[in-house]
């Protein structure tokens, strides 16, 4: 009885507008956890290492972003060419001094000295940038709306998913059809062995923290984009909820990443549509999300099982 | 224990007592503050070295149970006039409305919370490891806070708590610390603790030497919530607000200093370490005040402080990695064998 009644009353606030309203919402706000998903998703896989500082790099990418439109007037599409390339060498910079020293320490320094990066980057940008938000500046060819049916629809909304689209595919070329990647996979899989295969295992892992690093720059920008406001902190709830989305997804697969980004992104969306009471706990959401995942499947959706060998 | 040590120890507690005893009577209120939360730290850093640095189970929960201490504490110790002037927004539930006990039981009780929600998070969390294990903890703190904020008419939600009655001072902060340190010390030195070691050694091996990994693994953890929430009890109670925004992960990342600078898995050195980094924390307050060298000002930059501190932490851990103190403990006999310049006899100082 009880049910039927919650059920009514979610039909009543859910028209078949509002439900596609919802879903292109959820859509597009997966689209960006699944960009900054990849970027965590790569650095598990080669490195089995979370890269806390991550959150703090797609922070970073915003500030930059800022920075270059509104103190240089540089006209956007420079700005975003020259932005995922400073935040991309932010991210080998960042590699070179926290985890690359420690490479054969135990996991519990890296963990560490990967917390510590991370607030590190996040006072720095209180200190340099100051702790009050500011306006990101968004060009008005990404803002403008127009309506499909009764539904609105944000341009941004179609650019964000045709964006991770493109990027997941080129992505997946470079890894599966070059030689660096193919020097990322071997990696993976095994330090040594690719080492006396002749890869170099620094340059390899540096790349990859400079490619999640430029996803994470995109996944910024559009970020801004979406939610105008930019703030030192700002990427702590998104990369950890991105983390979560790699997790769901099943940690060091790209596709799993992108699925477990829309998932995350969809059912937090609607999850406030549906049961707006529960707005307060959207946060939770996630987290919630994450322990069920690690609790029935640890591995993810398209995680490989791993066996521990004595 | 030879005769000397323990003479040497009984006099470091005198010293130490007539130190807060005169530090009582003559200090000012910030520098009794400081001291409080140099205790309160100790208590915090060594339940975290128990889950951490002795078991070797990387979680990062503490804020989440120190948030359920310090509310558990605050509310139970709250005179009902001032509860009724914080709950303006919406009224406060029954039972706790005109209900105040004592300070001693109300600490208990924030304590006793906190370890039952430990258990209950660390019976399933605990199947995880290593960096899963950083990521589940770490959210289950955050669902506690997101749940504090949300739950206005117990907790009076993102408003938080005002006029705790200031309870702490320093005989119960130092009082509940040297518990704490006895108490930790007493079950390492257990089998329990034994356990707890060869968990954190090799897991593996543990378990096939007929430890159950489970049992230990929650034993260690619901013990290091007690004390975490007894911790923020003592912390409420000696700031006087708390709000939800407080207990954010940089708190867990606080106390995770502490225990990495003093060592994880040393008592002593994160003993020593909680006093340096509280204090260090307050010291280095200058770096965002603007200094005057005489002939140049340089104008202070607020949040420089928390830069400094964080470099620290990666310097620490990048070239020490085993801090003050590794996994040894302090001992008279090598303090005074290093003021005399003597090696160590070989194999020992037996």
């Amino acid at each position: 009885m009880a049910l039927k009644l919650f059920l009514q009353d979610i039909l009543d606030v859910m028209t078949p507008e509002m439900f596609l309203q919802h879903l292109t919402n959820g859509i597009s706000l997966g689209s960006l956890y699944a960009l900054v998903a990849i970027g965590y998703t790569m650095v598990y896989g080669i490195l089995r290492l979370i890269n806390f500082a991550h959150g703090d790099i797609f922070m970073m990418a915003t500030y930059f972003t800022f920075y270059s439109i509104v103190m240089f007037s540089i006209p956007w599409y420079v700005t975003f060419i020259l932005v995922i390339i400073m935040t991309g060498a932010l991210g080998m910079v960042v590699e070179a001094s926290a985890y690359r020293p420690l490479r054969d320490a135990p996991r519990i320094s890296i963990l560490i000295s990967a917390i510590g990066a991370s607030f590190l980057l996040e006072n720095l940008a209180i200190v340099i940038f100051g702790g009050r938000p500011k306006a990101f500046p968004a060009p008005e060819l990404f803002t403008k709306v127009f309506m499909v049916g009764s539904v609105s629809v944000q341009r941004l909304t179609i650019i964000i998913p045709v964006v991770a689209v493109v990027l997941l595919f080129a992505l997946l070329y470079l890894i599966n059809n070059t030689k660096s990647g193919m020097a990322m996979r071997a990696v993976s899989k095994d330090h040594e062995t690719a080492r006396l295969m002749g890869v170099d295992i620094d340059r390899t892992i540096s790349l990859t923290f400079g490619i999640g690093s430029m996803l994470a720059a995109v996944g910024g920008m559009m970020w801004g984009l979406k939610f105008p406001q930019i703030a030192p902190l700002m990427g702590v709830i998104p990369g950890l909820k991105c983390f979560i989305a790699a997790v769901v997804g099943g940690i060091g697969n790209i596709k799993g990443a992108v699925i477990g980004g829309f998932i995350l992104g969809i059912g937090e969306i609607m999850l406030v549509a549906l049961l707006p009471s529960l707005t307060g706990y959207r946060d939770a959401f996630a987290f919630i999300l994450l322990i069920m995942i690690l609790l029935f499947k640890p591995t993810g959706i398209m995680g490989e099982k791993i066996t521990e060998k004595v | 224990m030879k005769k000397r040590n323990i003479i040497l120890t009984l006099v470091a507690v005198l010293l130490a007592l007539l130190f807060l005893w005169f530090a009582k009577e003559n200090f000012d209120a910030y520098k009794v503050r400081i001291l409080n939360l140099c205790a309160i730290y100790t208590i915090l850093g060594l339940s975290m070295n128990l889950i951490n640095g002795f078991t070797g189970q990387f979680a990062l929960g503490h804020a989440g149970f120190m948030a359920i201490g310090a509310y558990t504490t605050a509310l139970l110790t709250m005179p009902v006039a001032v509860k009724q002037q914080n709950f303006f927004l919406a009224p406060i539930v029954e039972p706790l409305k005109d209900l105040t006990v004592p300070f001693f039981p109300a600490l208990l009780l924030g304590g006793i919370f906190a370890a039952v929600v430990g258990f209950l998070i660390g019976a399933p969390a605990l199947r995880l490891k290593g960096d899963y294990l950083a990521i589940a903890t770490l959210g289950f703190s955050e669902i506690i806070r997101i749940v504090i904020t949300n739950a206005q008419r117990v907790t009076n939600g993102a408003l938080g708590l005002k006029g705790i009655p200031n309870t702490t001072n320093l005989w119960w902060s130092y009082g509940t610390a040297v518990v704490t340190a006895v108490f930790i010390i007493l079950l390492i030195n257990s089998s329990y603790g034994r356990a707890f070691k060869a968990i954190r050694e090799d897991e593996i091996a543990a378990e096939s030497m007929g430890i159950s990994l489970f049992k230990h693994k929650v034993m260690a953890f619901t013990i290091g919530a007690f004390f975490a929430g007894v911790g923020g009890g003592l912390l409420g109670n000696l700031l006087g607000t708390i709000d939800p925004l407080m207990f954010r992960f940089f708190l867990t990342f606080n106390i995770l200093l502490i225990i990495v600078l003093g060592g994880m898995g040393s008592i002593t050195g994160t003993i020593i370490s909680a006093f340096i980094v509280t204090i260090g924390l307050e010291w280095l307050r200058f770096l965002d005040q603007s200094i005057n060298l005489g002939f140049v000002v340089i104008p202070g930059i607020s949040g420089l402080r928390m830069v400094v501190f964080s470099v620290l932490l990666m310097i620490v851990v990048l070239f020490f990695r085993h801090g003050i103190m590794g996994t040894n403990e302090f001992s008279w006999d090598k303090l005074i064998n290093r003021l005399n310049k003597r090696p160590l006899v070989k194999g020992g100082t037996k």
